[in-house]
């Protein structure tokens, strides 16, 4: 077996700073989409439990130090970070780790970039740290979450990586340029 | 227009994609007369009032929805998932007497 060289799907573009908020590729690891089958409600939270997780409400994120298991639809949730411990039979289980790219969005500026790009209520009040939305970027479907007040992480498509990058760099300039004394 | 989701919230209407009419959920049986067919089908009202009918929340959480709205003022009345609409029982199905 020849020994492949795996590649993130931005090939670890170097990250992007401007007017104080960062775009970056994140490696978010293994992505394991879990859909709970019939009746396996009970099992399955005592499965999450040993993970330290809960099957989250729509919208919302259930977190262990590195460890997620986030809402993306109905019925159905991405466990982000590790291997899907203990969860066969209890589940429908579908290994997505190479199929999305994660990008990261920091600094003070980041929810105004992303009002640019999200159609969402994305203040604080209406869209509090932890919680995360099925949402279009532009015309892509992604997945956007807020891990902290000024920082937000991205899950599009992998084919969708570069698009992604493109339309949050052109939103990043175009701010920027707003914020430019003259 | 915006929908309000019943999983995600209010969202703007671009985040959705247009089906048709509450009839494609009530499909006749195999055997039924080819009026019934030909009704399920072709014919739609088109009503200056409250409707209702599907819809899909494409870039959001994939769900369809079953969504009562009125065409004259554009209020949305009602939404629910159509996996969690209140239906009346099909009638069993008549096996093909062998």
């Amino acid at each position: 077996m020849p020994d492949l060289i795996a590649k993130t799907p931005l090939a670890g573009r170097a990250a992007l700073t401007l007017a104080g908020v960062t775009l970056a590729e994140a490696d978010p690891g293994q992505i394991t989409s879990v859909a709970p089958f019939k009746g396996q409600d009970k099992a399955l939270a005592k499965a999450l439990k040993a993970l330290g997780l809960a099957f989250p409400a729509p919208n919302q994120v259930s977190s262990k130090g590195d460890v997620r298991l986030v809402w993306t639809g109905r019925d159905q949730a991405f466990l982000v970070g590790t291997p899907p411990q203990g969860l066969a039979g209890l589940a429908a289980l579908t290994d997505q780790s190479d199929g999305w790219a994660a990008l990261w969005l920091d600094g003070p500026g980041a929810g105004d970039v992303l009002a640019r790009l999200y159609p969402l209520d994305l203040r604080p009040a209406a869209f509090p740290v932890g919680q995360v939305a099925r949402a279009p970027l532009n015309h892509m479907s992604s997945i956007l979450m807020r891990p902290g007040p000024h920082s937000f992480e991205m899950l599009v498509f992998r084919s969708m990586a570069r698009t992604a990058w493109h339309e949050a760099e052109a939103a990043m300039r175009a701010l920027a340029a707003r914020a430019a004394p003259g | 227009m915006r929908i309000p989701c019943p999983l995600c919230g209010p969202r703007d209407r671009r985040e959705f994609y247009y089906y048709g009419a509450e009839d494609y959920l009530n499909r006749p049986a195999p055997d039924a007369p080819p009026e019934a067919w030909d009704n399920y089908l072709h014919l739609r009202d088109n009503p200056a009032g409250i409707t209702r009918d599907l819809w899909y929340h494409e870039t959001g959480c994939a769900s369809w929805l079953l969504i009562t709205r009125n065409t004259v003022t554009h209020e949305i009345r009602d939404v629910v998932l159509v996996a969690d609409r209140t239906v009346p029982k099909p009638a069993p199905r008549q096996r093909a007497a062998t």
